[in-house]
């Protein structure tokens, strides 16, 4: 059976107290894991700056880390008919993509089979930006500019009935929206 | 599409007779071994060995829209031991496989950490390095089989696991290397494929077991568990450990990703979802006899099968031949590790009528694993991932073994 050979403590400058959960495997095995001993500095690899991790894009719900940019509805249409359509349906009611809007209400077993969208199911309007700027469109991902990404938010969120026709989306307005089931999600005790 | 669903679990078994199965070389079979010279050494394989060509054991695709953002399983029912080859690891990609240079490519740390920094390979080789014995396990495991008996054979239904040795830095001492500062309580994983695939890790988790695991089996991982670089979660949902790692951001909430609010989360009867069900819990499946197989006659069977849990050990396992009316401990097969597949069997002597064959996990914290139907009443039939209930073989009187539910 397994023993844990090292249980040393570490405390870090942020508070947290962790143990190795590298328990060895095996009896009489020696193999632990280095860092539980001490936090040291080997030295390995290289400092970067701020504008070498310009080129990652990865938005919090709060909005903060969401790049400049902006995209009203009326130009994320033209851009939805020519990048998105093909896969998602001209009325964004998915084909080999997912279908995007619709299906509020049906999320409890009592109205039947959930659908589950954009409209319906997503929390955080900040994940559409992230998602569509980092993954899609699926043939050609990460192709965007950041104010098409934007129009292309702008677009799905007004076709969902989230946003006004009239909506422009950029890095103050989008994290701003409040989505449908915003409150739907709650934390696994597992 | 119905027709390839059907087809799941018997692809491969009926390959053809001409054609070497993948992974092996057709070779003329001499009517006595003993009365010809054999293959000369490294003369037709290129220096890498291959199986036999009677193996024909492969991973199969589900038939999703796509073949980039797609699963294949692990052939369960061929299963010997506890390792499973890396090459019928089974897969779940949502962007396809990234081919990716590893001279090129670089690990980021950044984000609430004192010094952002960027590692090679070769850099993060040059840290100690860890080697664990783990399961990985995709979360929709089992997703087809909530409401009735769907997939036929054991690798359509539970062949979303697979058990490897990991070698690779752990994860706590690359954020050593940055320093964490105060706040931090999560960390965004991000992968270099063309889904960017991306999950939220809380530090705790981060700082306790988790790998930069480079090695597989004895060599480098293989690219579709992501060369050069794949995270590893141990006893976490299998989307977590994520593949072709290139950035780690250190923030101080989740990042609330496509992946975990709008893909693996748990919707329940009442509407709302349950989020961040991270743990795989106790699971066990009788992999022979299994689904699609045929006992040609009564007599003396050995029971085999596999059983694992995210939280550690397995404890013990137990096998019922009667639908769960009597059970009996089957025999484990060391080294029982944690958070690793194990291998369980059971001697039985088949009497020809009909029978029902169960197995039941019991992990090192006592937790029992549950029927379906224990389950569904709790979370219903709309929560997708996180099936971990016992699994039923139907033993006809003919001898065929069927996928059936029986509480």
């Amino acid at each position: 059976m397994s023993i844990t050979t090292k249980q040393t403590l570490i405390a870090f400058a942020v508070g947290l107290a962790c143990t190795s959960g590298f328990a060895a495997q095996a009896e009489g095995s020696t193999a632990t894991s280095a860092s539980a001993e001490s936090p040291h500095h080997y030295g390995f690899g290289t400092n970067v700056g701020p504008e070498e991790l310009k080129q990652f894009v990865s938005p919090l719900p709060d909005g903060r880390g969401l790049p400049k940019g902006s995209g009203t509805v009326m130009q994320g249409e033209k851009l939805y008919t020519q990048q998105c359509l093909a896969c998602h349906g001209a009325n964004l009611e998915g084909g080999i993509g997912d279908r995007l809007i619709g299906g509020r209400g049906t999320l409890a077993a009592k109205s039947g089979p959930p659908v589950k969208t954009v409209e319906s199911y997503w929390p955080y309007s900040t994940t559409l930006f992230d998602y569509v700027k980092r993954a899609m469109p699926f043939t050609s991902p990460n192709s965007l500019s950041n104010d098409e990404v934007y129009a292309l938010t702008a677009y799905i969120l007004y076709k969902a009935n989230i946003v006004p026709q009239d909506a422009n989306m950029n890095q103050d307005t989008l994290a701003k929206v409040k989505m449908p089931n915003r409150d739907g999600f709650k934390p696994a005790d597992r | 599409m119905l027709g390839a669903m059907a087809a799941i679990g018997t692809a491969g078994v009926s390959g053809m007779a001409s054609a070497a199965t993948p992974g092996a070389r057709e070779r003329n079979v001499p009517p006595d071994a003993t009365k010809v010279q054999g293959v000369g050494v490294a003369t037709d394989d290129g220096g890498y060995g291959l199986r036999s060509q009677f193996e024909t054991e492969v991973r199969t695709r589900y038939p999703t829209k796509t073949t980039e953002s797609s699963w294949s399983f692990t052939p369960l029912q061929d299963s010997i031991g506890m390792i499973t080859p890396s090459g019928l690891h089974y897969e779940r990609h949502h962007g396809g496989i990234a081919t990716i240079d590893p001279s090129k490519h670089m690990l980021y740390v950044h984000g609430m950490v004192k010094q952002a920094k960027k590692f090679s390979m070769a850099d993060l080789k040059r840290f100690p390095a860890l080697s664990r014995m783990m399961f990985l396990e995709c979360s929709g495991n089992g997703l087809t089989e909530w409401a009735k008996p769907t997939l036929k054979t054991v690798q359509g239904t539970h062949g979303l696991t697979s058990t490897s040795e990991w070698v690779g830095v752990p994860l706590s001492t690359i954020l050593n290397e940055a320093g964490l500062k105060p706040g931090a309580k999560w960390l965004l994983a991000e992968g270099g494929d063309a889904a960017v695939m991306t999950r939220s890790i809380p530090i705790e988790k981060a700082m306790k077991d988790c790998l930069l695991a480079y090695g597989q089996n004895g060599e480098a991982i293989r690219p579709e568990q992501g060369y050069p670089l794949r995270l590893f979660v141990p006893g976490y949902e299998g989307n977590m450990s994520i593949k072709w790692l290139r950035r780690i951001e250190v923030s101080d909430m989740p990042f609330m990703t496509r992946e975990e609010t709008s893909k693996y989360t748990d919707l329940m009867p009442d509407g709302t979802a349950l989020q961040f069900s991270f743990l795989m819990e106790a699971k066990s499946v009788i992999t022979y006899p299994s689904g699609e197989m045929l006992l040609q006659k009564p007599g003396f069977y050995e029971i085999s099968g596999l059983a694992w849990s995210g939280r550690g050990a397995v404890k013990r396992v137990e096998v019922s031949v009667d639908g769960g009316k009597s059970w009996r401990d089957a025999t484990l097969h060391g080294p029982v590790l944690p958070i690793c597949h194990t291998r369980f069997t059971l001697p039985w002597e088949w009497d020809g009528k009909e029978a029902i064959l169960q197995s039941r996990c019991t992990d090192e914290t006592g937790y029992v694993q549950p029927t379906i139907k224990a389950l569904v009443d709790e979370r219903g039939l709309s929560s997708v991932y996180h099936l971990n209930g016992i699994q039923s073989w139907k033993v006809a009187a003919s001898g065929e073994v069927s996928n059936v539910h029986h509480y």
